[in-house]
């Protein structure tokens, strides 16, 4: 079996599982945030459940509109707080903790071979430390919390080998965006991708999540890291409670492999409107960017916020750019700030906020006017995302965001 | 009234079925009104009660928001027949009790304005303005049985209470 037939056979109580069969699973840890979080009160109100499952299992994180910015944003942000108080659930984490993706793994929920659900898309994140980690709506999560189950398609796993090393000023954000480009944003649709090889060691516990987190941009379902040496380093004073490995057999069954070296790759860029919209810097170079945003649950990790410093450094920022930092936890908060380089973006005429998902989602801080142009850190280029459908978002890694946030135009950051 | 097609292209994103920045909304109503905004900004004024979504690949690609099968519904949607559904769309939808139906080609088939009947146990969406006709995949017996009810809840609360007697 693979590692995702593994991980649901083990949590249905059964022996095998194998693609396309239906299973009711247990849920290991069951995360919401700010703008899920609501509906799934509601609906747990309309279902008529008065105590949750297993409170000790549930994570609550504010993240999306914190502080909050609307009256409507503060009521939801009072709802939940009562309701996490009520129901007695002592991992609630109210704003200022951070993102809800980089928390978790932070806070040592997601170990490998559990099963985790969360009421936000990129739950695929955790994968990074092999987990099967999967988003859901808000009414699977009231069935979640009420219950403590929910049921699952086996998904086809899918394995992809990455070999070598990646050049210099070249990271995993562009990696994922050249594999996203090559399969589409419906190519692993429903499947469970497993990265594989050689070259995922070389390739940091940061840059795995940013590879697991975009694993959805493809449609799939979960991706998964093998655990290694790497994941149990990282894991050392920060799990939560025991786990046990778990590894594919060498007869697991793969529905295609696909295989990716690094050793070439240049910097990658998703032009809008869809993540896979992907190409080489070299073919968007000195397209003019009104706002550079570094931040979000892709990459506003502690190694992207030094990737981007070092570019940034003794710099100033182009006049016609405003460029917003947002670290994506209050860890990384402090760290970052402890170790001056939150002072390095300040200096260079950078705006540094506090963690949240900031201009990601668009419902918050940097909403672009018609006609803008951003460069983003983050994950989605979607029509409307960051505010006006006339807005445009690219994609990149935290080098070319802030070799482009220097230049004013988009630009290759192993230029600098 | 006879239900009518709006035709939509590939990778219909959740961003452009309901913005980010109506998300602190609860009330469907209320994310009715700016639903596919991205898309097609007189949407949302024009649709009506009963009206189905006909799309090509990967509808519904993004955001876990269940808001966004939530504003098609309250907006009047009755159906979505596309080439292919991105899953946590596909599973929001029917566990709000919105029918999606998987049909290959069925995009090529439709303009915006075609008459269209959908038949969910003949397992067909028809283009009653030219007559052609379209097989959809057959859904399982058990998100039949969800969709039937109402949505997840209602499915959950029927059937907690036959265990409750
Ligand atoms: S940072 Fe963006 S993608 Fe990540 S959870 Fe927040 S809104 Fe979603």
């Amino acid at each position: 079996m693979t590692i995702a037939e593994k991980i649901l056979a083990r949590a249905s109580g059964r022996k095998r599982v194998s693609p396309g069969e239906i299973v009711e699973a247990s849920i290991d840890v069951a995360m919401t945030h700010d703008i899920e979080g609501p509906m799934v009160v509601e609906g747990l109100r309309e279902l008529g459940t008065k105590k949750v499952w297993n409170p000790n299992k549930i994570v609550i994180v504010f993240d999306h509109q914190v502080p909050a910015n609307s009256i409507d944003a503060a009521l939801n942000h009072i709802m939940l707080r009562e309701f996490a108080a009520k129901q007695k659930i002592p991992d609630f984490y109210d704003l200022f903790e951070g993102i809800c993706h980089v928390v978790l793994p932070e806070k040592g929920f997601a170990l490998p071979g559990r099963l985790i659900v969360g009421t936000d898309s990129h739950t695929t994140t955790y994968g990074a430390l092999g987990c099967f980690a999967t988003g859901i709506g808000s009414t699977d999560m009231v069935a979640v919390f009420t219950r403590g189950k929910l049921w699952f398609r086996v998904p086809e796993s899918v394995r992809m080998t990455i070999e070598g090393r990646l050049p210099r000023r070249v990271t995993s954000k562009d990696l994922i965006l050249k594999i996203i480009g090559e399969v589409g944003a419906d190519g692993e649709t429903y499947r469970s991708v497993e990265f594989v090889g050689g070259g995922m060691r070389n390739i940091s516990m940061a840059g795995r999540m940013t590879m697991c987190n975009m694993g959805v941009e493809m449609g799939a379902k979960t991706a998964i890291v093998p655990p290694d040496g790497l994941t149990t380093r990282y894991l050392r004073g920060r799990a939560r409670g025991s786990y046990k490995p778990v590894h594919a057999d060498r007869d697991a069954a793969y529905v295609e492999e696909r295989s990716f070296d690094v050793k070439k790759l240049e910097p990658q860029v998703a032009r809008p409107y869809s993540v896979d919209n992907v190409a080489p810097v070299s073919e968007v170079e000195g397209v003019e960017v009104d706002q550079a945003f570094l931040g979000s649950c892709t990459n506003g990790r502690f190694e992207d916020l030094v990737e981007a410093a070092k570019i940034v450094n003794g710099r100033q920022i182009s006049k016609r750019v405003r460029m917003l930092v947002v670290p994506a936890s209050r860890e990384i908060y402090l760290k970052a700030l402890e170790r001056g380089i939150l002072a390095i973006f300040a200096r260079a005429g950078a705006l540094v906020e506090a963690p949240s998902c900031a201009a990601c989602m668009g419902g918050h801080v940097g909403i672009l006017a018609p006609g803008e142009v951003c460069i983003s850190a983050s994950n989605r280029n979607f029509r409307g995302r960051m505010g006006s459908p006339k807005g445009k978002i690219y994609l990149a890694s935290p080098a070319t965001v802030a070799a482009s946030a220097l230049k004013g135009k988009i630009t290759d950051p192993r230029d600098l | 009234m006879m239900a009518r097609a709006w035709v939509f292209g590939d990778n219909v994103d959740t961003d452009q079925i309901i913005a980010g920045r109506y998300l602190v909304k609860l009330d469907p109503r209320e994310l009715a009104k700016h639903v596919m905004e991205a898309a097609d900004p007189k949407f949302a004024s024009k649709v009506r009660r009963g009206d189905v979504i006909i799309a090509g690949r990967n509808f519904g690609c993004g955001s876990s928001r269940e808001r966004a099968p939530l504003a098609l519904k309250a907006a009047g949607i009755s159906a979505i027949v596309a080439e292919s559904f991105a899953r946590i769309f596909y599973r929001n939808a029917v566990n709000r009790g919105l029918p999606v139906l998987t049909c290959a080609g069925v995009r090529r088939g439709f303009k915006t304005g075609d008459k269209v009947g959908v038949d969910m146990r003949e397992g067909e969406a028809r283009n009653l303005s030219t007559g052609k006709t379209f097989r959809v995949e057959p859904l399982p017996d058990f998100l039949l049985t969800i969709l039937r009810a109402g949505g997840l809840l209602p499915y959950l609360k029927r059937s907690v209470g036959k265990a409750g007697r």
